[in-house]
């Protein structure tokens, strides 16, 4: 078997928070497929496990490209580290893949760092022959990342900024309420982004019955269908991310249950991004009391 | 279950050994069922609630020799039979009590590969201790010989001697198998195959061996240093251990016999998808499978707070629904991590409880409170949609079931709401759907388990399955007698072809 260090390769900051990376897995640069993501851990005692989408893979060399914003106690770890250094663990490539097929017209609507995974499945539906609009949205043109990528191979690109800096001042729904109402309606729209981003998207298709596939990004422990942490209700039913989708029918996915599972642990992520830790803090606590002294 | 010492237990047994030894160890029937049940000593229950360390302390020598010196050394070994590896259990526990431990633990392991486990978590009063004549004689299956201690013992005091021996290894035979998981099915099929010279790589989805022995059983029941004592022999034996390697999506199964040339392989992938109750609420934040509450605290190592980056929630009041020994489990570690107030909710009567009695007795005096014949019926949540209370209804018991336990019945308008912050559902798994997803021509059964014959042989040629995958939730040592099977009939396999 191929010896697997996953070394970064290479890194880039894309904007203010984001960062891409090429990570040397060559198991999963070969078998991944458009949809699917990782969970990677950067410390091996007692690193937490993280899911991220695969941007890019490049089989040749062995590698996988990761888009992460610096949110957590773990991004912010990883966006510390430099060329070399080398990752705990990476475990993919997880979840069903993106079922891709020529449909006619597809939207897909990317959302801040959510482009990252739309980019390849995006890829893949111009590949299979259909014409493809690719609606980009950012809170301001720094944070509008792929953009040059994706007009490489889109039949159309429009780029939303919420503060108007690039592109259309617009939310992303508003150029795609205009492709559901223009004649013909497109087939598919896919969203990735934000859960209110794509639970907005959903209310804008919905009335003009245009199929929407959202992307999931939940809190996953072990990522292989063990702990059940990735719920969600889809249609009434319970599904697990990490082996049911990561793609779901949005037009039916209980986005407002979802996007409270995600602050499940908001108040241990402060604590933790507030000092790496309980530990931390107390002895922080304990130096400036010695430093009154 | 006792509260006196480790000392004065010792003190009292070294009495009692003073006196078999004083008769040279002969004994009548009637002397050694006059011995004393040797208690095992316990931490303090108000200590260990705050602690992660192990509950059971073990025997001390004098302890174990008196209690093997309680062995009617029966001709037919009913125990044996009861044992579902067939330990030579009636020879080692006769060595215990002539004091050759080397001799115990060498019997044993012709057999068994994970005594310290086994004496830890088998549930020996349903298996090798629910036949033995002394717990007849006394009409009490608690004054069995205890088997599992006594293993325990003889496997601890191994350890505890320098370097336990590497098992022999035979020259390379020039093929390769691949094991897939690392649970404890998994692990025994590795050094079994290993043993024959065959070329061993195990693959495991997570960052650590051990599977459940590691994710799901909490250190105060199985320290996770017995576990990696075992998974760094199958390394000294020369099997290769890969970590975050999906079988299935990292590479498929038939890949790997295809492409990487894997002569046989034995999927071992456990237990699945937990089950959940399908009731209002249950999508709340607050409300966990058993295995997801499990693995962050124990494989994650969430109780070490404030190292540990895998964040576990603060829970104060907290409900665990079930009645096995993994409720149990999540249960006594929720006190552990701080909880005031732990219900274990439960349906039936304690004596349906499938848990063992003595995980039931150790979660009751640490202060675990059983709700028994109740069962939640909505989850109630709050603005944010976190856990604020269970909403319960009482039951009482009918006619027996398909199971031949009697079936709960529910009591109309019995409803009462149990204020909780934190819902940990422990009812079972269903199975991993990944491997079944991934691999054409593998036989499943509708529950989704693979489908073998009692080697372990499966649909596909040259692919073997056991453990949980094969069994649905069971326990480690019907694992490990299904992976004793499915690497005899590898090797078997391999030595023909």
């Amino acid at each position: 078997m191929k010896p697997t260090d996953y070394a970064i390769l290479s890194k880039r900051q894309l904007s203010e928070n984001v960062y891409m990376m090429r990570i040397h897995a060559p198991y999963i640069a070969a078998e991944r497929k458009p949809g699917q993501f990782i969970l990677l851990s950067v410390d091996e005692s007692y690193g937490e496990r993280i899911p991220l989408t695969i941007a890019d893979a490049d089989v040749a060399e062995g590698s996988i490209t990761i888009i992460f914003q610096k949110v957590g106690f773990t991004t912010t770890q990883l966006a510390a580290m430099e060329v070399g250094d080398h990752l705990a663990a990476v475990l993919g490539p997880l979840g069903q893949p993106t079922h891709v097929s020529k449909v006619g017209t597809v939207v897909c609507v990317g959302g801040g760092i959510g482009v990252a995974p739309m980019h390849p499945i995006a890829k893949a539906f111009k590949a299979a022959g259909n014409r493809l609009i690719c609606i980009l949205g950012a809170r301001n043109k720094d944070l509008v990342i792929l953009e040059d990528e994706i007009r490489a191979f889109a039949d159309e690109v429009i780029v939303c900024t919420d503060d108007g800096s690039a592109g259309r001042k617009a939310l992303v729904t508003a150029p795609l309420k205009e492709f559901c109402e223009q004649a013909p309606r497109p087939d598919l729209s896919i969203a990735i982004g934000p859960p209110i981003m794509m639970k907005f998207c959903a209310e804008t298709v919905r009335p003009y019955g245009v199929p929407l596939i959202v992307s999931l990004n939940t809190i996953m422990v072990d990522g292989t269908g063990m702990c059940g942490g990735c719920r969600v209700t889809v249609g009434g039913e319970t599904k697990f991310v990490c082996v049911d989708g990561p793609e779901f029918d949005g037009l039916k996915v209980d986005f407002d249950g979802m996007m409270k599972r995600l602050q499940a642990y908001r108040p241990q992520e402060q604590r933790m991004a507030a000092g790496g830790g309980d530990h931390q803090c107390r002895m922080m606590a304990q130096a400036e009391k010695l430093e009154k002294k | 279950m006792s509260t006196v010492s480790p000392e004065e237990l010792n003190d009292k047994a070294q009495k009692i050994l003073a006196d078999i030894d004083a008769k040279g160890g002969v004994l009548k029937a009637s002397e050694r069922l006059a011995i004393p049940a040797q208690e095992m000593p316990n931490q303090d229950p108000g200590q260990r609630r705050h602690n992660t360390d192990e509950v059971a302390l073990g025997y001390s020598v004098a302890q174990a020799r008196v209690e093997a010196s309680r062995c009617l050394q029966c001709k037919n070994q009913p125990c044996v039979a009861g044992c579902p590896v067939s330990l030579p259990i009636r020879d080692f526990v006769s060595a215990i009590a002539a004091n050759d431990f080397g001799k115990a633990i060498a019997l044993i392991k012709e057999k068994s590969l994970l005594p310290a486990v086994c004496g830890r978590v088998c549930p020996q009063e349903s298996q090798c201790q629910a036949s033995c004549t002394v717990g007849k004689s006394l009409k009490d299956v608690d004054k069995a010989v205890a088997i599992g201690r006594l293993e325990r013992f003889v496997a601890d005091w191994e350890r505890e001697q320098s370097q336990a021996p590497v098992p022999e290894v035979k020259p390379a035979s020039g093929k390769k198998v691949a094991v897939v998981g690392s649970g404890p099915a998994s692990l025994v099929v590795a050094a079994d195959v290993r043993r024959e010279g065959h070329d061993v790589t195990v693959f495991e989805a997570f960052h650590k061996f051990g599977g459940v022995m590691l994710y799901g059983i909490p250190e105060f029941r199985l320290p996770k240093a017995i576990v990696s004592a075992e998974v760094e022999t199958l390394r000294a034996m020369g099997v290769k251990l890969i970590p975050n390697f999906l079988v299935g999506r990292t590479r498929t199964l038939q890949d790997l016999m295809d492409k990487d040339g894997f002569d046989a392989v034995f999927v071992g992938t456990g237990a699945g998808l937990p089950h959940f109750m399908n009731i209002e609420g249950e999508n709340l934040v607050g409300v966990f499978s058993a295995n997801e509450y499990l693995t962050r605290a124990n494989l994650m190592r969430a109780y070490e707070k404030g190292r540990a980056a895998t964040p576990i929630v603060d829970a104060h009041r907290v409900a665990v629904l079930g009645g096995g020994n993994v409720a149990m489990d999540a249960a006594r570690t929720a006190l552990r991590l701080g909880a005031d107030e732990v219900y274990l909710i439960y349906r039936r009567t304690a004596k349906e409880m499938p848990a063992r009695v003595e995980e039931v007795e150790h979660a009751k005096e640490e202060g675990v409170q059983f709700h028994m014949l109740r069962n939640a019926k909505r989850i109630l949540g709050d603005e944010q949609g976190r856990v604020t209370g269970i909403e319960c209804l009482c039951y009482e018991l009918g006619e027996p079931d398909a199971s031949g336990r009697r079936a709960p019945v529910a009591i109309a308008g019995s409803e009462f709401v149990l204020p909780v912050d934190t819902v940990i559902v422990a009812i079972g798994n269903g199975s991993n759907p990944l491997i079944r997803q991934t691999t054409p021509g593998l036989e499943f059964n509708k529950r989704g388990n693979i489908v073998c014959d009692e080697s372990g042989r499966t649909s596909l040629a040259k692919v073997f399955a056991g453990g949980d995958i094969v069994l649905g939730a069971a326990t480690v040592i019907l694992a490990m007698g299904q992976g004793r099977r499915a690497a005899a009939a590898i090797n078997d396999m391999l030595s023909k072809a």
